[in-house]
């Protein structure tokens, strides 16, 4: 008697955990699905914040970027993306010689995205960009010049003395 | 409610008086028709339910599912079927070349068999036996040879092992099957489809009383049984692909896979199409005795939607529990089938004899 007992209670057991089971998958069933549908929703499409697209200089509406040609990104970057040419600029006004960025070269070919050359720029001058369409038909497109044609160095405001 | 009827003997009509051809000629065209229209019908099914098993499926999973060929990914399977036609058949050396093209004629014909057989409206029905019931039984357990055949003949460990399961799975779960449909044999005193079906025309076997109870306990045990016979998941051992790569159709290649694909999805819904018209009325409207205008307009719905609309609820049970439960072991598939559900399809059925003598 008691095992037939026993054997009800498993059966009945044994039905409540399934029902349990199917419980949880028809909750997943309704749930609404999050699957990013790539091509359609290229116009929606918005990467996470922390993304590692590409590397941009931003500028602002001058012309003007924040990169003073240090080459401290080109030094510590592992394996050679980034070129910074520099060239020595004469100030009309004090007559001092400078060094200014001439051209900054980023090759997205070979960059791992280690963002290295972000963390230890000092003037903040570059960042990442979201964009990761990046194919194209030959590897040369992807060198490319940061700094766009024509733009100078920001000026530094002075900062007030607030005391 | 629209007879089939009516479209069945217009046809006969037309062919025996208008057209004017002898007996013999007009059974042969009829015997064509009759072919065509169930071989049409149980591709269109097969690619319908494929569809419906792959969207469901990802669903589940919280995935989308095939989304790429035409508008809701509806054409994917018509796509898979083109490729599977196209694919060659590959042969393997040393093997039973003869057995091993035989065999999925065998499942395939054993589950089109049974396909013709089932009422799917008023008056749609293309053969109708006064021993429905056990032809159903007799043909489903057909695929079975195939099964073992092509387990043995592609000469090959992993085939053999799967067909093997397969066998002592199919041939156990038969009887939990053939029980609970006895149940309502029983209830009904007929194994005549279309007689069980006619006897469920003011209340649904599920339902009937205080029969109802040994009626859904065998309604949920025959879903057991034939999701086992189908072997779908949790009871997917003979193709356990993690274990067995493919079970025994793992050397087939081409339209012979392909209809080993096609049986075990239309056994899908053979069974549920057998479970319906058993238990939950076949092609009958609901009706509940005493609400006249609700059964009127029950009565307006065609028969063919109370039937596949019934059947697709069967088919989405089984692929809910296919999605939700774990593969079984070999001994406690066995164990489940001789120690649980063969004990409760008996005493249902004495239970069930007792309803019918006592109410």
């Amino acid at each position: 008697m008691k095992n037939l007992v026993n054997y009800i209670k498993a059966i009945l057991l044994g039905i409540w955990n399934l029902l349990l089971g199917m419980k949880i998958t028809m909750i997943n069933f309704f749930r609404p699905k999050i699957t990013e549908q790539y091509p359609e929703n290229r116009g929606t499409q918005v990467m996470f914040e922390r993304f590692r697209g590409e590397l941009t200089m931003p500028h602002n509406a001058n012309n003007e970027h924040k990169c003073t040609a240090c080459g401290i990104c080109q030094m510590n970057c592992p394996n050679g993306t980034i070129t910074v040419i520099s060239k020595q600029e004469t100030d009309e006004a004090t007559g001092k010689t400078k060094k200014v960025l001439d051209k900054y070269e980023y090759d997205l070919g070979s960059c791992i995205f280690c963002d290295l050359c972000v963390r230890s720029c000092p003037q903040d001058a570059i960042e990442w960009s979201q964009a990761f369409e990046h194919s194209v038909f030959t590897r040369s497109k992807l060198v490319e010049q940061l700094n766009h044609e024509g733009s100078k160095l920001a000026v530094k405001e002075k900062v007030t003395e607030t005391k | 409610m629209f007879d089939f009827k009516v479209v069945t003997s217009w046809i006969d009509d037309l062919l025996r008086v208008q057209a004017g051809i002898p007996e013999f000629w007009t059974l042969a065209i009829e015997f064509v028709l009759v072919g065509v229209a169930i071989l049409a019908a149980y591709a269109v099914l097969a690619l319908v339910l494929i569809y419906v098993e792959r969207k469901v499926c990802a669903f589940f999973q919280c995935r989308i599912g095939p989304n790429r060929v035409g508008k809701w990914g509806w054409l994917q399977t018509v796509a898979d079927m083109i490729k599977i036609l196209l694919k060659e058949i590959i042969h393997i050396n040393k093997s039973d070349k003869f057995l091993f093209l035989v065999a999925p004629f065998f499942v395939i014909m054993g589950s089109i068999l049974a396909f013709a057989a089932i009422p799917f409206g008023k008056g749609l029905h293309a053969i109708d036996f006064n021993i429905g019931i056990f032809y159903l039984l007799a043909v489903s357990s057909l695929g079975i040879i195939g099964i073992l055949l092509a387990g043995w003949s592609s000469n090959n460990k992993y085939t053999l092992i799967g067909a093997m399961r397969s066998g002592a799975q199919l041939v156990s779960y038969e009887l939990s099957a053939a029980l609970a449909l006895l149940t309502v044999v029983a209830l009904s005193g007929s194994m005549q489809l279309s007689v069980i079906v006619e006897k469920q025309a003011t209340v649904w076997n599920v339902f009937h009383g205080f029969a109802a109870i040994p009626a859904c306990i065998a309604f949920v045990i025959y879903l057991i049984a034939g999701h086992a016979e189908t072997n779908r998941g949790p009871f997917d051992l003979p193709e356990a692909e993690s274990e067995l790569t493919a079970g025994y159709h793992t050397e087939y290649s081409g339209i012979t896979f392909g209809f080993y694909y096609l049986a075990e999805y239309m056994n899908m819904f053979i069974v549920a199409a057998i479970a319906t018209t058993v238990f939950l009325g076949g092609w009958m409207p609901l009706h509940i005795p005493g609400w006249e205008a609700f059964n009127h307009v029950m009565d307006y719905i065609p028969s063919v939607v109370w039937f596949f609309g019934k059947a697709a609820m069967c088919v989405f049970f089984a692929l809910w529990v296919r999605w939700t439960f774990p593969r079984l072991r070999i001994d406690q598939l066995l164990k489940f089938e001789w120690k649980i559900l063969m004990p409760i399809s008996l005493v249902n059925l004495l239970l069930m004899a007792f309803c019918i003598i006592l109410f």
